[in-house]
């Protein structure tokens, strides 16, 4: 969460090769050679995302199972455990076999048979769970989303158009602010005003009391329950996104081709909308990219902890407060997997997007 | 500089917080006080008083008495939020400046190895970033976390207690290593193939001088421009993980837990949790205004395009 400031820094020619291939896609004459070329590069990043994947479930398996000098057993048991219980673990989870068959065991349980079990709460199965809490973290994910891809274009824009002025620096100012909230914190104080001290006013009397209503029971009470953590969520990438946006509709407005543009007599808005604005939003996808993976990762977790939304995230969340180790390393494997997946949809948007890719010298 | 002097003024206040709980608020902030009494203006308070409903069922803790002791009040084990607030300072401090310490230099060793060798090496640790990379940091964090804080770490002879700060250092030192090593072996990348180094090259330089006058210095300084955005990050990461309560332990205090503790009291004594979020926000902030301030100064941008 919240880390954008830096990701501005990483130069974003990690996937020119895609870009090239793409490009090639719409320009080429012969279409059977681009198309193949398409295709391969769809496997190649296809093959990408699968050793990522592969690399992720490695490292949380022996993170969880082989750190030096503990016994995994007692870990995954939780507090207290009987002799008969750990001796169950040891056997459940196969630590009397060597580490690649333990590897192998534990994934067949978490994604084919899905019957990983907990020993804390005993008999738990956690696959149906993490299934359970996926529409939570997605509507609260995907709303808030929106509203900061919608708050960081009209702040983007807004600065941008009113460059060097009070507004400019004013919400450039709040969008720095913005990124040095910690997001549980700022859910705090929205409960506060919106809970407490100020719930008996006109402005938020409307507010439900704390948890989740799904959208099929009640839209309206599913609407109003999930407003107060979207917009927290959002609050903190909004003025990342208007500030990054702001920066390269600057660079774009610079560019020959609005100059032609501008010479071409097309109105103002024509070339905001049409031009700079198109150009820019490259950037802008392929941060999204980026803290889309980040806000699943972690911001969801700690607004769902904050506001009492029983998704993945606060299963998670309950599954530290006792050492629950199973339902951990599924929901962080769950996760990862999700993100990784939206991270690939997204580069290949980015590729799709960019209409300068053939000329870009890489 | 006034981010900088606003982040001086901060590491002072936070180291100075022993003298302060002792001679200022004279109170112990690591251990319950939950049926004693403190005297403000003469008046005999006690420090967790009677709620404020009609039985007098549970108990409220004192409120800010903007007085030397119990400055911002007390906690819900009548603790002095004032001074629990400057010892946790302390540790969220020293937690995200170990850790960019150490992020730091192991993104510098890997990407200056990678760029520098070239070939299987490069393969290799590429690789290795892109996994880490492509793992979202919380969840990485929420994993090293969980396990190593159960049981501590033990390798061979040695051994980490399960409360050691160093546990969340080292764990939160590592989760942002592609972050700063990604860029450095761009850099070091192009450097390698730059016509000094290949001028060093030819004329016989030895690797090891050409890495220390040639590649290093260069690599400073955005070394230096990211030092203060990764410690901004490691800040909210350190509070995020002891919010969770898998970051600094208890009777040990961060500006994480001390959320944490405010968060069961936000209703009726909400200053326990506003004031140690309000220090992450203006602490966060000066460090991201000091990255922006330094960025500008050296422009390690233009420096980062030699990749391409």
């Amino acid at each position: 969460m919240a880390c954008g400031t830096l990701w501005t820094h990483v130069p974003s020619c990690a996937y020119a090769h895609e870009q090239k291939v793409f490009a090639s896609f719409f320009q080429e004459r012969r279409p059977r050679a681009a198309a193949f070329a398409l295709i391969r590069l769809l496997l190649q990043r296809l093959g990408q995302m699968a050793f990522v994947m592969f690399g992720i479930s490695v490292l949380v398996f022996l993170i969880f199972f082989a750190t030096p000098g503990a016994d995994p057993a007692a870990r995954i048991a939780g507090r207290n455990a009987t002799p008969q219980v750990l001796a169950a673990v040891r056997h459940d989870f196969g630590f009397d076999r060597p580490i690649p068959v333990q590897y192998a065991l534990m994934m067949k349980r978490l994604f084919i048979t899905q019957d990983l079990t907990s020993f804390v709460n005993r008999g738990e199965q956690v696959i149906p769970e993490i299934v359970a809490g996926t529409p939570v973290t997605l509507s609260l994910v995907l709303g808030a989303a929106v509203l900061w891809v919608a708050g960081g274009l009209a702040i983007g824009i807004t600065a941008a158009l009113t460059r060097g002025t009070f507004t400019d620096r004013a919400l450039m100012v709040a969008g720095l602010i913005g990124v040095s909230m910690p997001v549980f914190w700022v859910g705090a104080m929205a409960n506060l005003i919106t809970q407490s001290r100020l719930h008996n006013t006109w402005l938020f009397a409307w507010v439900p009391p704390l948890g989740y209503t799904p959208l099929t029971e009640n839209p309206f009470l599913w609407l109003k329950s999930l407003l107060i953590p979207w917009l927290t969520l959002a609050l903190l990438y909004m003025g990342l996104y208007g500030r990054v946006l702001r920066a390269s509709l600057i660079e774009a407005y610079q560019e020959d081709f609005i100059r032609t543009a501008r010479a071409k007599g097309l109105s103002e808005t024509r070339i905001l909308l049409r031009h700079a604005l198109r150009t820019s939003l490259i950037t802008f996808v392929s941060l999204f990219g980026l803290d889309f993976g980040a806000l699943v990762g972690g911001g969801a977790l700690l607004t769902e902890v904050v506001f009492d939304l029983q998704g993945v995230g606060k299963l998670t969340f309950d599954a530290l407060q006792n050492l629950d180790l199973p339902v951990i390393m599924a929901t962080v494997m769950y996760a990862s997997f999700f993100v990784v997946a939206a991270n690939a949809a997204v580069d290949v948007a980015y590729a799709l997007l960019d209409p300068r890719v053939s000329t870009r010298s890489v | 500089m006034a981010s900088a002097a606003t982040l001086f003024l901060i590491i002072v206040a936070c180291l100075l917080a022993p003298l302060y709980a002792q001679y200022i608020a004279g109170t112990d902030p690591f251990r319950p006080h939950l049926d004693e009494t403190v005297s403000i203006d003469g008046r005999t308070l006690d420090i967790l008083q009677p709620a404020d409903n009609p039985l007098h069922l549970g108990s409220a803790p004192l409120g800010p008495t903007w007085h030397a002791a119990y400055f911002l009040g007390a906690d819900g084990q009548g603790r002095d939020v004032a001074a629990r607030l400057l010892y946790g300072g302390r540790n969220s401090l020293l937690i995200a400046g170990a850790a960019t310490l150490l992020c730091l230099f192991l993104a510098a060793i890997v990407g200056i190895v990678a760029g520098f060798m070239g070939g299987v090496t490069d393969q290799i640790l590429s690789r290795l970033l892109d996994i880490l990379w492509a793992f979202p940091v919380y969840l990485l964090a929420i994993s090293l976390s969980v396990v190593l804080i159960s049981q501590g770490l033990h390798i061979g002879p040695f051994t980490i207690e399960a409360d050691s700060l160093l546990l969340p250092i080292a764990i939160i030192g590592i989760v942002y290593v592609p972050y700063a090593a990604r860029p450095v072996r761009g850099l070091v990348l192009g450097l390698a193939r730059s016509d000094f180094v290949l001028a060093a090259v030819a004329l016989g330089v030895p690797n090891r001088r050409i890495l220390a006058r040639d590649i290093l210095p260069n690599v400073a300084s955005t070394l230096l421009v990211f030092a203060p955005l990764i410690m901004a990050l490691n800040l909210l990461t350190e509070s995020a993980l002891s919010f969770l309560q898998i970051g600094v332990q208890p009777p040990a205090a961060s500006w994480g837990t001390i959320i944490a503790d405010g968060q069961t009291l936000i209703y009726t004594s909400p200053i326990v949790a506003i004031a140690p979020g309000v220090a992450i926000v203006i602490t966060v902030l000066a460090l991201n205004v000091l990255g922006d301030g330094l960025r500008d100064a050296l422009d390690p941008r233009a420096k980062l395009r030699v990749r391409s």
